[in-house]
Formats: structure tokens, C-alpha cells, sequence
């Protein structure tokens, strides 16, 4: 197996997404097709030589050749993505290497099946590639998108998902959210909890595979739920972008 | 100088401990999760560790006859593959030295596959667990190990990246080859040395 080496990547286009989340694009010198779910490692050095790494999702699905879209959510004291999103412009070079990870991925051979994604913030940002790839394949399984957001500011990629859902009468988009609904909702409040996932998983006929994404305690607390009311643990996959609290 | 840098970019906290931060890591004051799934419950009345495989003879304890071996203190840092690194853990456990002495291990065993609770494995040179290099965890910071941190008993060999410390272990099994356990098939390092930056198989 070759090493994978870090390759110098230019940032081609910049989107806000929500106030506090960007999508950067990277051209790639050499693009390497990935599966949904996968991530890249970003390198950053400062010009004394030191060097923060982070993870980052994938957003774009495979079929976008050549490029690839990272989504970052700022985090006001965090070293590399308050970087990313003050201090890098179009035409920026961009340390990378991937694409990683070989469990949280979501395969083509896995397109009949039921599927569930569950996310909390940023945690949307490889499901995305997931759902990008589901519809881009033409996959007709039955889809449920959770997604746990604030406020009606914080909805990533909001347009696109309520395309995906007005397209796709298979794919249902459900969000909650845990501190200020646009005015007009009369769809899920709070943090997601044991009724609110049950009620969900009642939209299947069969056990849905699982793919649950962000912050650690969401994803723990989702994750032991669904394994409470019965799914099988190994059809729940979990993927933390951190962090812990305590 | 580095040849190249990220105009602008600089170390946003002061460290002096940068020579314990293996290359890539960050320094963190939490103790991040990372699991492959749901974390496990495990009764203690039924929570068993096993030495099996190249042995001369088996060896299974309780939770109460673990418990009543000898115990020790540790202090470590830990490094995660997800690139934190954690200074001066306290822990208490039973080295692995000390579960050795109740179980002949063949000359032939060279690797072991630690087992979990959940299925997990992972696979460790089994020099990497010997001469005090490697514990079973029982208490973390004064307090009994959570689920979430791989509570009851979790394998801890702080000298590799984290995923080798296997969560809610259940036993060791001692083999005379190297195989691959649970991350290590996903394309995790065969050995893991947070120094040498061998995240991915593709590092070894
Ligand atoms: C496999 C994987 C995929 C990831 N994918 C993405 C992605 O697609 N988009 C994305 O935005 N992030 C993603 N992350 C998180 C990302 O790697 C960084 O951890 C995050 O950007 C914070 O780094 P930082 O240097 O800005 O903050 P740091 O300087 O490391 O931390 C600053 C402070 O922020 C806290 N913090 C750290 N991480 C988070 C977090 N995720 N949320 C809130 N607070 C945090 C820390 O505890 C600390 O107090 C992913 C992580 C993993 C492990």
C-alpha cells in the first residue's frame, strides 16, 4: 500500500452556509475517489514550523471529480477552523491527505437498505456526502434525516436537503431545534431524546442501518438510545468530531 | 523557517510541554470518546477476563478475583489517533506482568488480540505488554472507570496510539503471528506508535 501523502491543494471557492459554518473547495493536484462518510487530514504550519492537524468530513459526493468540499463550523478559540474561516482566501494553498476512514462509509452495496442518519451541528457534513451519493446513484431505499440544529440560522445546507425531500419521496428530512425554531414551526423542539427517536424509527417497516454524526455527547446519548430500543448495536455507526466537556 | 506556511497561521496556546506531543497531536485537558458504536453495558456479575489461546493453561477471573489482585498506580500520556493528546493520567489497575504470572504463555505466542465486550479487538506485539509497559485499567483519576471510557475494565498500553487500549476488554488472547483486529482491518497501523506518526496502515 502507497503512503498516503499530503498534498498541496488550492482553495477554488468559499460558501457560507450559515453564519458560523463555510464550505471551502479544494482542487486537488492528485483526487483520489472517496466514499460518503470519509474524511481528509489538513495540515496547517505556522512560519516557525509549527503545525496544528485536524480532521475534516467530506461534504461533496465522489461523482464531483477533482475537488473536494470541506465544511467547517467555527469555533471561536479553536486554532484551526477559526483559521480556516478569518484567514484563508480563494486561491489559498491547503495542506491535505486522504481520503480516510474505512468504517463510518456509507457503500453503494448498502443502497437497499433502510437507512437512518442522525446529526447534531457539523456532524451533518458526511451524511451529506451520503445523501448527495444516495441521489446521485438514483438509490430508492427508505432515507430519515434527524438533524439536531440551534436556531433557524444554523441549518446547513437547508436548501438543498429540502430539495433532496420535495425530489425524493423516499428521503424524509426532520429537524429539531434546541433553542429557537423559525416562528412558524410545527415540527420537532428540544435535544433529540428516547420518544423523538422512537417515533422516528416508527417511519420504517425494517431495522434501519445507522449513521450517527457530532458533538461526542449527542452522539453518545443517540447511539446508546437507539441501542436501547433495540436496534442491533452493530447496525449503528458513530462518528465524534468532539468535544467532551469533562 | 518551514519552506512552507500558512500566512497567518500560529500556535494559538503556549505549551512547554511540546517535546511530550508526539508529531500531529495537540495537547487536550478534556478526554475525548472515540468508539466505533454504541458504548456497552456490562453487569458486573457477569464481567469475566480471560487469558486464552497459546497458554498452557487458561486462566478466567471475576470481577471480585480481578479486583482482589495486586493493584497499582500509573500516571501517562495518552495519545488518540484522532490527534489529541492527553498529559499525566492518573490510573490504578493490575499490570499485565501480574496477570502473566498465573498463566504459563508458550514461548511460541509473539502477538496478542486483546477482545472486548461488543466484539471489538485490536492486536498488540505481545513484548508491548510486558515488563510493566502495560496495565488493565480499573480507575481513572480516583474514580472507577466510566462506559464511556471503556468502564469496567479497560487494556491501557500508553506507548501506542489510543485505539490499542481496548475499551471494555474481556480478555487477551495470545497468538504466534500478527493479525489484524477491528480498526487495524479498517486500515488503522498494524503497531500504532504515536512517535514514528503511524496512524494508517499506510504508515507502517
Ligand atoms: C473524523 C472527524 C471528522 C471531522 N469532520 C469535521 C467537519 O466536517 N467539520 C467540522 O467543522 N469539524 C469536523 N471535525 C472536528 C475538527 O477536526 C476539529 O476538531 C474542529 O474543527 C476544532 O478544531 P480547532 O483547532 O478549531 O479547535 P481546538 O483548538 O482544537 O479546540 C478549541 C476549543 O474548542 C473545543 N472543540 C474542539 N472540537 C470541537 C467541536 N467539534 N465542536 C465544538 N467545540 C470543539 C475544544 O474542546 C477546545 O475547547 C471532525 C473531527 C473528526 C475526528
Amino acid at each position: 500500500m502507497n503512503k498516503i501523502q499530503w498534498l498541496m491543494a488550492e482553495v477554488t471557492a468559499i460558501v457560507q452556509e450559515t453564519p458560523r459554518v463555510k464550505t471551502l473547495t479544494l482542487r486537488l493536484p492528485e483526487w483520489i475517489p472517496h466514499l460518503p462518510g470519509q474524511h481528509y487530514d489538513l495540515r496547517l504550519t505556522a512560519e516557525d514550523g509549527y503545525q496544528a492537524e485536524r480532521s475534516y468530513s467530506i461534504a461533496s459526493p465522489p461523482e464531483k471529480t477533482g475537488e473536494i468540499d470541506l465544511t467547517i463550523e467555527f469555533i471561536a478559540d479553536g486554532e484551526v477552523s477559526s483559521y480556516l474561516f478569518d484567514g484563508i482566501g480563494i486561491g489559498d494553498p491547503l495542506e491535505v491527505r486522504g481520503p480516510i476512514g474505512g468504517y463510518f462509509v456509507w457503500k453503494d452495496t448498502m443502497a437497499n437498505d433502510p437507512l437512518l442518519l442522525v446529526a447534531g451541528g457539523s456532524g451533518i457534513v458526511p451524511l451529506m456526502a451520503m445523501l448527495r451519493h444516495r441521489a446521485n446513484i438514483k438509490a430508492t431505499n427508505p432515507t430519515v434525516l434527524l438533524f439536531s440544529v440551534r436556531t433557524d440560522e444554523d441549518v446547513i445546507y437547508w436548501n438543498e436537503l429540502k430539495t433532496l425531500a420535495c425530489q425524493d419521496s423516499q428521503f424524509s428530512l426532520l429537524i429539531t431545534f434546541t433553542r429557537r425554531p423559525p416562528s412558524d414551526w410545527t415540527g420537532y423542539q428540544g435535544r433529540i431524546d428516547g420518544p423523538m427517536l422512537s417515533e422516528v424509527l416508527s417511519r420504517f417497516s425494517s431495522p434501519p442501518l445507522s449513521y450517527v454524526c457530532g458533538p461526542t455527547p449527542l452522539v453518545e446519548q443517540v447511539a446508546n438510545t437507539l441501542a436501547d430500543v433495540g436496534l442491533p448495536p452493530t447496525s449503528i455507526r458513530t462518528e465524534r468530531f468532539g468535544p467532551t466537556g469533562t | 523557517m518551514a519552506s512552507f506556511f500558512n500566512k497567518g497561521f500560529g500556535r494559538k496556546r503556549d505549551s512547554d510541554t511540546s517535546g511530550r506531543i508526539p508529531p500531529g497531536q495537540y495537547e487536550t485537558h478534556d478526554f475525548p470518546v472515540l468508539t466505533a458504536g454504541p458504548t456497552p453495558r456490562i453487569p458486573l456479575t457477569n464481567w469475566t477476563f480471560s487469558l486464552e489461546g497459546l497458554v498452557d493453561t487458561p486462566v478466567q477471573w471475576t470481577w471480585e478475583e480481578f479486583n482482589a489482585l495486586p493493584h497499582q498506580s500509573f500516571t501517562n500520556d495518552i495519545h488518540c489517533v484522532t490527534k489529541w493528546t492527553k498529559l499525566d493520567t492518573h490510573w490504578e489497575g493490575v499490570s499485565i506482568e501480574t496477570l502473566l504470572e498465573h498463566a504459563n504463555v508458550k514461548p511460541e505466542a509473539t502477538h496478542v488480540m486483546a477482545y472486548s465486550y461488543g466484539d471489538y479487538t485490536t492486536n498488540i506485539p505481545l513484548e508491548d505488554l510486558r515488563h510493566g509497559k502495560a496495565f488493565v485499567g480499573l480507575r481513572f483519576e480516583g474514580q472507577p472507570l466510566t462506559p464511556e471510557h471503556g468502564g469496567p475494565a479497560r487494556l491501557v498500553v500508553p506507548h501506542l496510539y489510543f485505539w490499542k487500549s481496548a475499551k471494555w476488554i474481556k480478555g487477551l488472547r495470545f497468538m504466534d503471528a500478527d493479525k489484524a483486529g477491528f480498526w487495524e482491518r479498517g486500515g488503522y497501523s498494524m503497531y500504532g506508535d504515536p512517535w514514528k506518526e503511524q496512524r494508517y496502515r499506510s504508515d507502517d
